[in-house]
């Protein structure tokens, strides 16, 4: 089978418009996470963190739009540009288009948005992609909930090959919406601090908005310095609870277990654990178990929602683009937010940035619907 | 291309009907969604009170599903490494709308976690892991169309990479009263080879 490698990427973000900037920016422990109250969107306060609208206006209009674009089609169209451009590969049949979202643009459903109810489609949001680049093929959009992001990963993967494609580029995004904040309010799931995922003193979520985009190929003449080659994925279900993760993690336990069997990979192979780490009690106490059954807690490991909170259906391909940086930077990243273990299994929480050689890492994610993905990756050019 | 899959079965709910294998099973005039597919379920004769927790468009897959894997005598207890691969156009809207008029005006706000958690459309996947135990691959895209090609596409990567061994697939679409459902299993049983044009046949039948 061809081989498959996540190569260009770009993230939008209140950490900076380039992944590059972000990572630099992550390396200095600084976090986009700032208080916010507005009641407009949410009762009480809460902690975000947002893609400065001028600063994206600015990016944006440089493309020179032809005309209007909704907040969310503005990230993602000025991350996938960054891409597209420096991967240089005309857009023909042999090049698929993958979105990956939770709620598209679920703000045109409120009275007050200017844009028609019609926009909340997520396949109109594919069009406008689309259309603005000039793809050849329908987009594939990929609505998984909080594993969205990395499967869409795994799903260009395998596209590439049943042969149907030789690039996949994937453009994933979600925008905080009063929508997005009064739901996850409803559950009591926020924080009202930042969070502190895998802590003792943990209280919940943040919610942020991220755009993150890649290319996905089968060159290996369009590698990027930091590339990486997927060697294994699996994305099963816990078949337990639809708003609960399982408490024996065993969705996850067998995502990781399919993707270690097809890297033919043992735990102690990985170098590192990028998690998802939303910082709620169940979730970060799920993936301990799940780590734990497979021998993996002694891998070093973080979740990077202390620095752009969770940002849904991009998150899972925004940690893998930091995680590909990680491994070209020879660095473990501290995991935002951690001082003392919180979750009642032994895992190796990143306390502190730090050099190391690595060679591969797992990203994980689970999400409402008792979904979860894992995808492995391996280091393919050294420097 | 591929010989050794085959289409075993197949469901459609539209129209105040449900057919399995292109045979009517259940029909009765509702006029509304939701007396149509709660009559449909108690023809089923699942006993599952989780149904009546459900949104619409997870009671629309579940029954779809139920009919099918009913049909299967899918025993529970063992292992059925069968992925699900579903799709739809209008993702969670029905629901979505919901959730958006109880947080619309601040004076008569009410959003509620019962409804919030079916704001997404892969929900119904999980509400027929839980009843079926599938502990498999489970992925839902969102086409303007059926896309049969993306669907076939898609299922054989699954199962020529041993990641399942049958394929619960399809397409499931609600919006207020509109809704159609479309599954079909593909598996070793059964003489229908599992290629894109038989997709598109059975769909349209």
């Amino acid at each position: 089978m061809n081989k498959a490698y996540v190569s260009y990427n770009n993230i939008i973000s209140s950490l900076g418009f380039s992944s590059e900037t972000v990572v630099e920016n992550i390396h200095n422990n600084v976090s986009g996470l700032e208080l916010m109250d507005d009641k407009n969107v949410l009762p009480e306060p809460f902690y975000s963190a947002l893609i400065p609208s001028e600063k994206l206006e600015k990016g944006f209009q440089k493309l020179q739009p032809k005309q209007e674009y909704t907040r969310l089609e503005k990230m993602m169209t000025t991350s996938l540009n960054e891409v597209i451009q420096a991967s240089n590969i005309k857009l023909n049949e042999r090049v698929g288009l993958i979105i990956s979202t939770t709620k598209g643009n679920i703000d045109a459903l409120d009275e007050n948005n200017p844009f028609p109810k019609e926009r909340a489609y997520l396949n109109e949001l594919g069009k406008s992609i689309k259309e603005f680049f000039g793809f050849n093929n329908e987009p594939i959009i990929v609505s998984n909930a909080c594993v969205s992001g990395i499967l869409a990963i795994a799903v260009a993967k395998r596209y590439m090959q049943q042969n149907l494609y030789d690039h996949v580029f994937i453009v994933s995004g979600d925008v905080v919406t009063e929508f997005i904040l009064s739901g996850f309010n409803s559950f009591q799931a926020l924080s009202n601090e930042p969070c502190k995922p895998y802590d003792k003193n943990r209280t919940g979520i943040n919610i942020g908005e991220v755009a993150a985009s890649v290319l996905v190929t089968n060159n290996p003449e369009k590698l990027s310095i930091e590339a990486v080659e997927i060697i294994g994925e699996g994305s099963c279900n816990d078949a337990n609870h639809i708003s609960g993760p399982s408490r024996t993690g065993e969705g996850l336990y067998r995502s990781i277990s399919s993707a270690m069997a097809q890297a033919d990979m043992s735990a102690k192979n990985i170098d590192y654990i990028s998690a998802h780490g939303t910082a709620t009690m169940f979730n970060d106490e799920m993936e301990a178990i799940a780590f734990n059954r497979l021998q993996l807690q002694d891998v070093p490991l973080n979740s990077l929602k202390g620095y752009f909170g969770h940002t849904l259906g991009a998150s899972g391909l925004l940690e893998t683009i930091v995680g590909m940086h990680s491994l070209y930077n020879k660095t473990l990243y501290a995991s935002k937010g951690f001082e003392t273990l919180g979750v009642s299994k032994p895992i190796n929480v990143i306390k502190e940035t730090t050099a190391k050689e690595l060679n591969t890492f797992l990203k994980t994610a689970s999400g409402f619907g008792g979904c979860n993905t894992a995808v492995i990756f391996k280091k393919i050019k050294s420097k | 291309m591929n010989t050794k899959y085959n289409i075993s079965s197949f469901c459609h709910i539209k129209n105040n009907q449900v057919s399995l294998n292109g045979s009517v099973i259940f029909s009765e005039q509702h006029s509304n969604f939701s007396d149509f597919i709660k009559a449909a379920y108690k023809a089923q004769n699942t006993k599952y009170p989780k149904f009546f927790k459900m949104d619409h468009l997870s009671k629309l897959a579940f029954i779809a599903a139920d009919v099918l894997l009913k049909e299967q005598n899918i025993d529970i207890e063992k292992e059925n490494n069968m992925a699900l691969v579903f799709s739809n156009k209008a993702s969670s809207l029905d629901t979505d709308l919901m959730h958006q008029k109880a947080i619309q005006h601040k004076d008569n706000y009410f959003p509620s976690p019962a409804v919030f958690v079916y704001t997404l459309p892969n929900i119904c996947l999980g509400e027929i892991s839980i009843k079926y135990k599938l502990y498999s691959e489970n992925s839902f895209f969102i086409f303007e169309y059926f896309n049969a090609a993306h669907l076939f596409t898609y299922t054989n990567s699954l199962l020529e990479t041993d990641k399942a061994t049958s394929a619960l697939c399809g397409w499931v679409e609600l919006e207020g009263d509109n809704y159609e459902a479309f599954l079909y299993l593909v598996s070793k049983e059964g003489n229908t080879e599992h290629n894109k044009q038989n997709i598109k046949t059975l769909y349209n039948t």
